[in-house]
């Protein structure tokens, strides 16, 4: 099993998840920078969190444009993983592995804190080792992090259950007030049209050790590898 | 012939703009009163074409491939010489 990480130009979370996956989980992981392209095949690809090329034109819009991104939409087209995180989930919105856009946040101002999600499919390969309408805690940071996509895109990703996160409260209710970004009904995971591509603004990587205050995050690459394992 | 392209990409109607509504909100706090306030980007490029046509062609494809997110976004192209 190997996964590769990738590496933009303003890239900053890059070496967090390649810490979770390496050192944490015990994965073989290549930090892959865009310009050397994909030269092997992966079993999980992570996109991960930061600014690249400094949020210009739209967030992940330029990322988006790099010949790496077109290896990891083949990736994706077989049936691989693909975890975006943040940047990962803005790039990955782009470039249309998952539907809708993250933009802007309704009160526009940078967000870091923790934040209470609930957990609305446990059968993913992103999520089989939580419950359904489990509540975890995990960090955001971001300042566009709004999800937007048209009403028939959002009533299809709630039929074929392709929200996997919502921001809610500390009991679970996901409700105005939980919400801190102004995304649409909540949702901050959504999986692409397989199941195999989950993007997500909030920060698995960040909360993967209890020695930073909350591992919830640790049971998406979990859930990852397992599924990868069964294959 | 060089063309000089004038791209307005801007959000659809109805989609809620954070930045405007702060400029708006800075600008009422200065006493100007504005009615509605939008924020749209301006790019001008310069596209070498045969005609008129095929430039304003080139850019509106710019526009579909990088420069505007469908899913919120709309722009316009105006050609001049």
């Amino acid at each position: 099993m190997r996964f590769a990480v990738l590496q933009f130009g303003g890239s900053n979370c890059d070496k967090d998840a390649l810490h979770v996956l390496r050192d944490v989980c015990g994965v073989d992981t290549d930090l892959i920078w865009y310009r050397d392209g994909l030269k092997r095949d992966y079993d999980g690809i992570v996109i991960p969190g930061g600014f690249s090329y400094g949020d210009y034109l739209r967030a992940g819009a330029i990322a988006t444009r790099t010949p790496v991104m077109a290896d990891v939409v083949r990736h994706a087209d077989k049936g691989g993983l693909v975890l975006g995180i943040c940047n990962g989930a803005q790039i990955s919105a782009e470039s249309s592995l998952v539907p809708g856009v993250f933009t802007i946040n309704e009160y526009p101002k940078f967000i870091c804190r923790e934040v209470f999600l609930r957990v609305e499919n446990a059968d993913s390969p992103f999520t089989s080792a939580y419950s359904e309408g489990e509540v975890i805690r995990l960090p955001i940071a971001h300042k566009e992090g709004r999800y937007v996509a048209s009403p028939d895109d959002i009533a299809a990703l709630k039929a074929e259950k392709r929200v996997a996160f919502c921001f809610c409260d500390e009991d679970g209710e996901v409700t105005p007030e939980s919400n801190p970004n102004g995304t649409t009904d909540n949702i901050t995971g959504i999986l692409g049209k397989g199941g195999n591509v989950l993007a997500m603004m909030p920060h698995p990587e960040r909360a993967s050790e209890d020695v930073l205050g909350s591992s919830d995050g640790k049971k998406i690459f979990d859930s990852m590898i397992s599924y990868i394992e069964s294959l | 012939m060089i063309f000089d392209v004038k791209i307005i990409i801007s959000l659809k109607s109805g989609m809620l703009d954070p930045e405007a509504c702060a400029i708006q909100h800075a600008l009422s706090n200065l006493g100007f009163e504005t009615e509605y306030l939008t924020n749209s980007k301006l790019y001008n490029v310069g596209i070498k074409a045969e005609d008129a046509e095929s430039a304003k062609a080139r850019a509106e494809e710019m526009c579909g491939r990088l420069l505007a997110n469908p899913v919120i976004q709309s722009y316009s192209v105006e050609v001049t010489e």
